[in-house]
C-alpha cells in the first residue's frame, strides 16, 4: 500500500482563540457537529417507547397547564396558545440547549480524553438537539397558529429571524462558558438550575408581557425608565420578538408591550451586539479551558 | 531526507495543581487563588519523528510520555511550542477509544470512524473488516455497555487500524486483551511497519520496546533524557528506574577481590548473550585478588527482566567449587544447563563475597543481560543442572 505523504498536516492549536481561523476549523468539522447531534438524539430517544413525540408533549403539556391557570387567574389573554407557544418554544431552545450544554463536555469526557477534536463542538451539539426539538415543537405551533384561524401577518413576522438568531447567540455564549466552567466547578450545574427557574419567571413567556410594562410605568430609576431594567434580560427582549413576530398583530399595546415595531426590532439590535461581544467573551474561555479537559476529566 | 511524520517543537505543557483541588464553587471562593500551583508536565520537549519508523516512547509514570502523546494527538494543546503533524492519525489512549455507552457497537464504529476522519462511505467499506478483526460478530447490536474491557479494546484496535492511518499513536492498550489478540496486535503493527507507516508506542513493557520499535525516547521529569536505540534507551531506563529505587546499589563492595570481566559464552561458543529457550549456557567471570584472600566465593542471581523476580541462583561453595586461598587471576565458570525459561530479556548479578562473613568484596548488580529467544512458553519451576567450576590462572 503506498501512502500518499503529506495530504494533510496538522498543526497544534495556538495557545489563544482566534477567531476567524478558529471558525474554518469549525467549518471543517461539521461531519461530527452532525455526527454528535444525530447520537444526541439517538441516546435520547431510543431508549423510550414515544421516542421523538416526547418533545412535542412538553409544549401541549405546558399549554394545558397554563391556559388552565390563566383562566382561574382570569388574564384574559386572546389567543392565548398562539401567545404561550411562541414564546415558549424559544424559552425550550434556550433551557434545554443550556441544560444539555452545561453537561456536555463532562458527558462526552470518553470522547474528550480520547479523541482529538474541536472542542467546541460539544456545546454547539447540545444546542444543536434544542435546535432539532425547536423545529419538531414549531410544526405544532404552525399547525395551532393555522388551524386556529389566527394565520400570520406580516409585517410582525420579519422580527421573527432577528429574535431567532440573537436566541441562538445567547444560548451558544452561554452554553460555551457553563460548559467550559462545569468541568472544574461541578455545581454550576445546580446554579444553573436553580437560574433557570427565576430566569422563566423573570423572562414574559405565561403572563402578558404587557403587565410588566403597565406595572413599570412612567417611574425612572438613576434616570432610567424602570421598564429599560426588565430589558436587560437578553431573553425578555428576544421573547417578546417571538411574540410580536406571530402575536404582533392581536396584541401591540394590548398583551404586548406598548412599542413600534421599529423600537422593539432596535433593542434586538443592541442585545444582537451585546450577545456577538458576549460570545467572543466565552468562546476565549472556553477555548482557554479546553485545552486541559482531557486532563481535569 | 523526507520531512518528518510528527516534528516536536520545544513543546511545554503546564497544568494548574490545586494542592486541594476545589471541585465545587463554594469551595473556590473559600479557597485562595495562590493555593493553585503549576507542574510543568513537558518542559521543551524537542524531536522528530521520522516518516515510517516506530518509536517507543518511555519513562516512569509521571514523566510525562502521556502527556506527549495527547499533545501529539491533539487531545492536549501544549501550553507553548508546536507539534506538526502529517498524515492522518489514528490514536489509541487507555481503554475504548472513544465509545459512547448507550449505542450499539454498530454505531459506535461509524461515529468513531468518523471522529477518525473516515466518510460514511468508507466506514462502510471498512466495517465488515473491522467486525471480522474485533472477532465480534454477534455483539455488534448490542449496546456497549454490555461489552467487557477486553472487548472495547478489540473494537477500538480494530477501528483504528482500519481508518488506514498513516501515523498511529498507541498507549499502553496492547497490555490489555488475551495472549491471543494481542499477539494479533503486534502481528498488524507489524504490518503497518512494513508498509512505511509511522508508529508511536508509548509502554511499560521494555521488552515491547526493544522487539517492535527502532527508535526509543526515554523521558524523565517531562524532559528528554535519552533518544536512541531502543537497547540504549532502555538500558539507561533501567538504570534510572533502579536508581530511584531506595537501596539499589548497582556496584558495592572493599574490593580486595574484582569482578575484571564477565562473558556469557553459549554452547557453540558464541558470546553475544542471545540463547535459544532450552539452551545450556555458561557465565564466566574472571576474577583477580588484589591481595591473599582466603574465603572467597562467589555467585550469581538471574532475574526475569519483565517481573524483576529471580529464577535462578548459584553459589559456588554450596556447589563443591570451594576457592583456596590465592592472590591473583582465576577464572569461575557458572555452567547452566537447559535453561528453560520464557524467551525475553534477563538481568545478571554476579557477586565476590566471603565465606564466612558474607563481606561483599565485590557485587555487580543486574549488570550484565541475556536474552532467551525463539522458543515456546513454558514457565513452571524445573530442576535446573548447575555445574560449577575453578580453575587456576
Amino acid at each position: 500500500m503506498t501512502i500518499a505523504a503529506g495530504q494533510v498536516e496538522r498543526t497544534s492549536e495556538p495557545p489563544r482563540l482566534r477567531v476567524v481561523p478558529r471558525l474554518r476549523v469549525l467549518v471543517a468539522h461539521r461531519e461530527i457537529l452532525m455526527n454528535l447531534v444525530r447520537k444526541e438524539l439517538k441516546v435520547k430517544y431510543t431508549a423510550s417507547v414515544l421516542g421523538a413525540i416526547w418533545s412535542l408533549l412538553n409544549p401541549l403539556v405546558y399549554l394545558a397547564v397554563f391556559s388552565f391557570v390563566a383562566r382561574v387567574l382570569g388574564a384574559g389573554i386572546p389567543y392565548f396558545h398562539v401567545y404561550l407557544l411562541s414564546g415558549l418554544l424559544g424559552w425550550n431552545l434556550f433551557s434545554s440547549a443550556l441544560t444539555a450544554g452545561s453537561r456536555s463536555v463532562l458527558d462526552n469526557a470518553n470522547l474528550v480524553k480520547k479523541v482529538a477534536f474541536p472542542r467546541e463542538i460539544l456545546p454547539l451539539s447540545a444546542v444543536g438537539v434544542a435546535l432539532v426539538d425547536f423545529l419538531l415543537q414549531s410544526v405544532v405551533l404552525i399547525l395551532f397558529i393555522l388551524l386556529s384561524g389566527y394565520g400570520f401577518h406580516l409585517p410582525e413576522l420579519v422580527l421573527w429571524p432577528l429574535a431567532f438568531v440573537t436566541l441562538l447567540v445567547v444560548t451558544v455564549a452561554l452554553a460555551m462558558w457553563f460548559a467550559a466552567v462545569n468541568v472544574r466547578y461541578r455545581d454550576v450545574g445546580h446554579l444553573l438550575g436553580i437560574a433557570l427557574l427565576v430566569w422563566f419567571w423573570a423572562t414574559p413567556i405565561v403572563y402578558a408581557s404587557y403587565q410588566v410594562w403597565d406595572l413599570a410605568g412612567d417611574v425612572e430609576w438613576l434616570g432610567i425608565p424602570r421598564f429599560a431594567f426588565y430589558l436587560l434580560n437578553p431573553l425578555a427582549s428576544v421573547v417578546e420578538g417571538f411574540h410580536w413576530a406571530l402575536y404582533g398583530a392581536e396584541g401591540a399595546g394590548t398583551v404586548l408591550f406598548d412599542v413600534s415595531l421599529g423600537w422593539l426590532a432596535g433593542v434586538l439590535g443592541i442585545v444582537l451586539l451585546a450577545s456577538i461581544a458576549l460570545l467572543r467573551f466565552t468562546w476565549g474561555v472556553f477555548f482557554n479551558r479546553s485545552a486541559d479537559f482531557a486532563e481535569e476529566l | 531526507m523526507a520531512a518528518p511524520a510528527i516534528s516536536i517543537a520545544e513543546v511545554s505543557k503546564r497544568f494548574r495543581v490545586f494542592r486541594e483541588k476545589p471541585t465545587t464553587l463554594k469551595a473556590r471562593l473559600l479557597t485562595s487563588r495562590s493555593r493553585a500551583e503549576d507542574f510543568w508536565a513537558l518542559r521543551d520537549v524537542t524531536f522528530d519523528i521520522a516518516e515510517g519508523s516506530t518509536l517507543g516512547l518511555i519513562g516512569h509514570n509521571g514523566s510525562g510520555k502521556t502527556t506527549l502523546l495527547k499533545c501529539v494527538a491533539g487531545i492536549l494543546r501544549p501550553s507553548s511550542g508546536v507539534v506538526t503533524q502529517r498524515g492522518r492519525l489514528a490514536a489509541l489512549l487507555e481503554l475504548g477509544a472513544g465509545f459512547h455507552p448507550e449505542l450499539t457497537g454498530r454505531e459506535n464504529v461509524y461515529l468513531n470512524a468518523s471522529f477518525l476522519g473516515l466518510s460514511r462511505k468508507g466506514t462502510d467499506a471498512a466495517y465488515q473488516g473491522i467486525v471480522d478483526f474485533a472477532e465480534l460478530e454477534e455483539f455488534m447490536d448490542n449496546q456497549v455497555k454490555f461489552y467487557s474491557s477486553g472487548m472495547l479494546v478489540r473494537l477500538g484496535f480494530a477501528v483504528a487500524v482500519h481508518v488506514d492511518p498513516e501515523v498511529l499513536l498507541i498507549d499502553e492498550v496492547l497490555a490489555v486483551g488475551d495472549e491471543a489478540f494481542q499477539a494479533k496486535c503486534i502481528d498488524r503493527v507489524r504490518t503497518f511497519q512494513r508498509e512505511g507507516r509511522t508508529i508511536v508506542l508509548v509502554t511499560h513493557a521494555l521488552d515491547t520496546v526493544r522487539e517492535i520499535c527502532d527508535r526509543a525516547v526515554m523521558l524523565h521529569r517531562g524532559q528528554v533524557h535519552a533518544i536512541g536505540s531502543p537497547d540504549d534507551v532502555v538500558r539507561e531506563m533501567r538504570y534510572v528506574l533502579l536508581g530511584q529505587d531506595e537501596g539499589f546499589i548497582p556496584e558495592e563492595g572493599t574490593r580486595e577481590a574484582e569482578i575484571a570481566g564477565v562473558e556469557i559464552v553459549r554452547a557453540n561458543g558464541s558470546s553475544d548473550a542471545h540463547i535459544p529457550r532450552g539452551d545450556p549456557f555458561t557465565i564466566v567471570v574472571d576474577v583477580v585478588a588484589n591481595e591473599p584472600i582466603a574465603d572467597l566465593d562467589a555467585d550469581f542471581q538471574i532475574l526475569d527482566g519483565s517481573t524483576n523476580h529471580p529464577v535462578l541462583y548459584g553459589r559456588a561453595s554450596k556447589a563443591g567449587a570451594v576457592i583456596e586461598r590465592f592472590e591473583g587471576k582465576k577464572r569461575v565458570r557458572f555452567h547452566v544447563g537447559a535453561f528453560p525459561y520464557r524467551t525475553g530479556r534477563y538481568w545478571v548479578t554476579i557477586g565476590l563475597t566471603s565465606r564466612d562473613t558474607g563481606h561483599a568484596y565485590h557485587v555487580q548488580t543486574q549488570r550484565y543481560a541475556l536474552e532467551v529467544v525463539d522458543a515456546p512458553a513454558v514457565q513452571e519451576q524445573q530442576e535446573v543442572p548447575v555445574r560449577i567450576e575453578v580453575e587456576d590462572r
